[in-house]
């Protein structure tokens, strides 16, 4: 079914449904156990290849694929080759050649995912590229609204902020929209992407307007070291127009949830009081991450190796196989 | 009740439709009596633990514990173990889905564990359960219990209570059906299946 994970937009609502149960099955596995571990990954290697900054998605992949006993080697731009001036191309052959069967990259060009994966024979999974996207931080909302609500089909999740800049919000709106979930961006127009009328979302400029419906709201970060220019007169306008504070808390169902994917910039998008507050899944995002991405990393990896299938076929363009599929026909 | 045609053994003629090997009322009864087993080689069952694989043998962990509630009024505690994640012929045949693991609360440190599964065939499921409990805990003792023993182990493992034993050749594959699965109960052997 799939070799790698680059976009939201490549799973369908069976292949989504499937990452997001077998989440829940390793998290249950692995509930109140001491020894976290599990075998089934041994002698693979996995690779993250970070050319940005992050904290939770690089030791949330280092941990979902160290609890699945595969090898991390962890690679970030400074103080490497890279900084030498080696390319993308020159360093991810290179950490083919170390023989890698899965390269986890994070870069700042929306894009680069891409041509690694034309360029190496493992799976590639992409960890957010630019303002491009960030798949398994979807994933790992999904799962998160899926817990706490018990369903996604049908419910309506607003995403408010720094859309322009956000790989989070499209991911999101790309696989919540697979999965049966009305979206609704919400952002000053000065921090929509140009071609927004194509995205399966509503989009509004009033949040108060649409909080009373939400089933639960997503905060995204506003990303200032994208900003070149500005896109709103001040942090404190912005606040008050777009924040997360108690008052518009109070406006939502009670039921209704706030998810952030962090870093946050507390008192700009969201206030601490609503961060911290009961409704916040925002510790728990992370936590689910953890089982979100040994998923993905076991429906990618945990089959029938491709490197040692593809060397037994010497062509480098490398047609998927029947048994590439992700569920055989199960039998007792 | 029980049907053994004497055609399903090895080399045999191996045309035909699933043949019936144990019809409902027969895996009713053979539940029974290894509930009844269970109960005599651990003299009262006190401390036992009933945990089936996914997906039948978790049904049938169900089942012997309620037959084992009936028959001498003690509740074991009943849990499934998924061994997916623990196989070793995960690259062999791909990926599959994950099943679930649902542990009862009580444990299984120093219990004694009864491993409920329907078909016994090359032992590797097992062996995937025993490096399964060896992370979840350490049982006083492992048992194992099948519905159905077919032959063909592949590893020196055998099983303390078997509901049937069925010769059968590689080519021939045993279906077990249950009522909470399948609809209904029964044990076929279907000639032309090639393995399981």
């Amino acid at each position: 079914m799939i070799r790698h994970l680059l976009s939201a937009a490549d799973l369908d609502r069976e292949s989504a449904t499937t990452i997001l149960d077998t989440a829940e099955q390793m998290d249950r596995a692995l509930a109140g156990r001491e020894v976290k571990k599990l075998p089934t990954l041994r002698g693979r290697t996995v690779v993250n290849l970070f050319f940005e900054d992050s904290t939770r998605t690089r030791t949330s992949f280092e941990l979902a694929a160290k609890r699945l006993s595969a090898d991390v080697i962890n690679f970030s731009a400074k103080g490497s080759s890279v900084s030498k001036g080696e390319s993308l191309k020159d360093t991810a052959l290179t950490l083919e050649a170390m023989g890698s069967d899965a390269v986890v990259i994070r870069h700042s060009m929306s894009g680069a995912p891409h041509r690694l994966a034309g360029w190496i024979r493992g799976s590639v999974v992409n960890a957010g590229d630019g303002t491009h996207e960030h798949p398994t931080q979807a994933l790992l909302d999904a799962f998160t609204i899926r817990r706490r609500t018990g369903r996604l089909e049908g419910l309506r999740v607003v995403i408010v902020g720094d859309v322009l800049h956000s790989r989070v919000a499209r991911s999101n709106v790309l696989l919540l929209h697979t999965l049966g979930v009305e979206v609704t961006l919400v952002a000053p127009p000065t921090l929509l992407p140009v071609g927004i009328e194509a995205w399966p979302a509503e989009v509004s400029y009033d949040l108060d307007a649409v909080l009373p419906k939400a089933d639960a709201v997503m905060m995204l970060r506003v990303q200032r070291e994208r900003m070149s220019a500005s896109f709103f007169p001040t942090q404190r306008e912005y606040s008050r127009r777009y924040g997360l504070d108690r008052q518009r808390l109070a406006r939502m169902p009670e039921q209704a949830i706030v998810m952030h994917p962090g870093p946050m910039n507390r008192g700009m998008e969201i206030a601490a009081e609503v961060a911290d507050c009961v409704r916040s899944t925002i510790v728990e995002q992370v936590s689910n991450g953890v089982s979100v991405r040994m998923a993905v990393l076991y429906l990618l990896l945990g089959g029938g190796s491709r490197r040692e299938s593809r060397r037994r076929t010497p062509s480098r363009g490398g047609v998927m196989s029947s048994d590439d599929a992700l569920f055989p026909a199960e039998e007792s | 009740m029980v049907i053994v045609p004497g055609s399903a053994f090895p080399g045999g003629p191996t045309i035909g439709s699933p043949r019936t090997i144990l019809d409902a009322a027969a895996v009713a009864r053979v539940i029974d009596r290894i509930a009844h087993q269970i109960l005599e080689k651990t003299g009262g069952a006190a401390d036992a633990v009933v945990l089936g694989i996914p997906t039948r043998g978790a049904h049938l962990a169900r089942r012997l514990a309620t037959r084992i509630q009936t028959f001498e009024n003690v509740a074991l505690p009943v849990g499934s173990l998924d061994v997916t994640l623990y196989r070793d012929d995960l690259r062999l045949r791909g990926v599959r889905a994950l099943e679930e693991t649902d542990l009862p609360s009580v444990g299984i440190d120093g219990r004694l564990v009864v491993l409920v599964d329907d078909v016994l065939f090359s032992g590797r499921t097992v062996r995937a359960a025993l490096d399964a409990l060896g992370d979840l805990g350490r049982p006083r003792a492992v048992q194992l219990a099948v519905l159905v023993d077919r032959g063909h182990r592949e590893l020196p493992i055998r099983a303390d209570y078997v509901g049937k034993n069925i010769p059968t050749s590689l080519a021939e594959s045993v279906r077990v059906r249950l009522s909470e699965v399948d609809g209904r109960d029964c044990v076929e052997l279907d000639p032309m299946e090639g393995g399981r």
